[in-house]
């Protein structure tokens, strides 16, 4: 097993693919509030995201799992402790960094297209190029159709492949995805994971994805970080070692697959029973019956 | 590489050729005609002034015996020579129409201009606000009719305390209403325009006041509506001519029918007002106009 109970961000020196970029987060703190109302919300949380892999965030729910994308994305600062993108400390948003929300961030008042080109005409470069790219990306994203029409003309998962598209015509070298996929129906889930997985292992850029779904975790990442309940730190890395590309329906099948995800479980339920459980005996002894029997 | 998604969730009715503006009000129109609304609305009418016929002109109920009945302000309002000198044939009649109209295009116009741009940067900028709107929610529930000492007092001549009057109301519905929606706009859209590398301006014009346009055109149908409501007002104690003005002397010239006519005029033409403004906001706001389309 791969698994170490802190993840050591300088281990991984080995192979670097040609465009590094890498996301270093180290011993960061945040708090909310002051005083007797402070709320710490991450403490001494310390893990990489790899350059050009897929890596996928798994806590319990109300962890502060979105509170690290704001950190990451560079819309709010750590209280203590460092965030670098190769080697350079984050300062705030910019577009090597980009995020998908958790709700849909498309503009209502633009069509797909104005949407997807949104990122080039801000910032007023290579507009012709980005033009050409955005048809790519339509018809890449299967919604050459709906050039035209308004996000909420668009179902939930084809808001969702918009908002892909939006991101990816800006080329940014880490792409940062927050519980994208939450709220679908599970027939349009699935077919975003194969879609989102097939889209990378296309190019293999850096990626960060944040869930609370297992199979969704298990199913995309290359690298598994598991939170701990609040305040959040880096539970447990668990290298995922299934070949791509995968597939939904080859993947329940999957000896290993099945293995991590056991695993995956058991820390996940020890965090969500910690919560839970709020120091009380009795769900402790609870959470001590789970755990032998997940053995 | 077959990443191009299979269109398994695709909306099959929003395919197809573009809806125009017009042919989406012509199917609307069309299938109101079609609902049971059109029918309900008109018994709703039809109740209203049957009673009022009933009331005044064939049980003479106590208190409507001074009345002016529906037939004689139907006939007065509509006859080519009217006893009262007023109907739809004299050219009064539109010159307290045309007269009040100006007015109210004048406050609503400088309301809107100063409202909605105040609105915006009260929610766009805490320090603004915390300097501006103190005073606002002080000045605010001050009733347009205390103001009526003080516009007369502060403004020469007779049109320009009505136009202050009317412009007041209009102003604070307008800027309240512009700064809720600016507050009203989720935070996960302005993160995205930076994130896409958008300036703080850009943001502004990109995101902010789009976002806040619902807002903006409730708060402009709300200000017409004020608009008219402070305009009567204003024209009943200042001012010549206008729909108030008719009203009022009316009253006092015991030319009771006048009276109605006055009403019901301020009544048909305060609605054109305000559909003409929900028309422009939908004008604008195409992308809501057909969000709530589908919702039909």
């Amino acid at each position: 097993m791969n698994t170490s109970t802190q993840d050591n961000f300088t281990a991984n020196t080995g192979a670097r693919v040609q465009e590094a970029s890498e996301i270093v987060v180290s011993n960061v703190s945040k708090t909310y509030g002051s005083g007797p109302f402070s709320k710490t919300v991450i403490k001494d949380c310390s893990f990489t995201i790899e350059s050009n892999k897929l890596t996928v965030m798994i806590g319990p729910s109300g962890c502060g799992k979105s509170t690290l994308i704001q950190l990451i994305a560079g819309f709010e600062t750590p209280d203590t402790g460092t965030i670098t993108m190769n080697g350079a400390p984050i300062t705030g948003p910019g577009k090597d960094r980009l995020v998908l929300f958790q709700e849909s961030a498309l503009f209502p008042w633009m069509t797909t297209y104005d949407n997807i080109m949104y990122g080039p005409r801000a910032r007023g470069e290579g507009l012709k190029e980005a033009a050409k790219q955005a048809d790519f990306l339509l018809a890449k994203v299967g919604l050459e159709a709906f050039r035209d029409k308004y996000p909420t003309q668009l179902s939930g998962g084809m808001q969702r492949r918009a908002e892909l598209a939006r991101a990816m015509i800006n080329k940014p070298e880490v792409m940062i995805l927050d519980e994208p996929f939450r709220g679908l129906d599970n027939m349009s889930k699935e077919l975003m994971w194969e879609y989102y997985a097939s889209l990378y292992e296309e190019d293999r850029n850096t990626n960060f994805f944040v869930t609370t779904d297992i199979d969704e975790a298990i199913f995309l990442a290359d690298r598994l970080l598991i939170m701990s309940n609040l305040p959040t730190s880096t539970r447990s890395v668990i290298e995922i070692d299934i070949p791509r590309p995968r597939k939904i329906d080859t993947l329940a099948d999957n000896q290993r697959s099945n293995e991590i995800k056991k695993e995956v479980m058991t820390l996940l339920h020890e965090e969500a029973m910690k919560s839970f459980s709020g120091g009380s005996k009795a769900a402790a002894d609870f959470l001590d019956a789970y755990s032998k029997r997940a053995e | 590489m077959s990443s191009t998604m299979k269109t398994a969730d695709v909306v099959t009715n929003t395919q197809g050729p573009e809806v125009s503006t017009l042919s989406l009000t012509m199917f609307r129109f069309a299938s109101w005609l079609k609902s049971p609304r059109p029918y309900l609305m008109m018994i709703g009418f039809a109740i209203v002034l049957g009673f009022w016929y009933l009331a005044v002109e064939v049980w003479k109920l106590p208190r409507f015996e001074d009345m002016p009945g529906l037939t004689e302000v139907f006939s007065e309002w509509f006859s080519k020579d009217p006893y009262y000198g007023l109907s739809i044939f004299t050219p009064e009649y539109y010159l307290h129409i045309g007269i009040s109209l100006r007015r109210i295009a004048y406050a609503f116009l400088l309301a809107t201009c100063l409202g909605v741009p105040l609105g915006l940067f009260l929610g766009w900028s805490k320090n603004f606000r915390e300097f501006i709107f103190p005073l606002f929610e002080v000045l605010r529930p001050i009733p347009i009719l205390a103001w009526v000492p003080l516009a007369i007092i502060m403004f020469a001549g007779s049109e320009s305390p009505v136009i202050f009057l009317t412009f007041l109301a209009s102003f604070f519905a307008t800027t309240l209403n512009t700064m809720l929606g600016v507050e009203s706009i989720d935070e996960s859209y302005s993160r995205a325009a930076s994130c896409l590398g958008a300036s703080r301006w850009q943001v502004f014009r990109h995101v902010v006041i789009p976002g806040a346009m619902p807002y903006i055109f409730t708060g402009l149908q709300i200000s017409i509506g004020v608009a008219w409501f402070s305009l009567v007002a204003g024209e009943m104690v200042s001012g010549q001519y206008g729909l108030g003005y008719l009203i009022n002397t009316a009253y006092m010239m015991i030319e009771y029918p006048k009276i109605i006519i006055g009403m019901i005029t301020l009544g048909i033409i305060g609605f054109a007002t305000s559909a003409m403004v929900r028309m422009l906001g939908d004008y604008l706001m195409q992308w809501r106009v057909r969000e709530l389309a589908l919702g039909d």
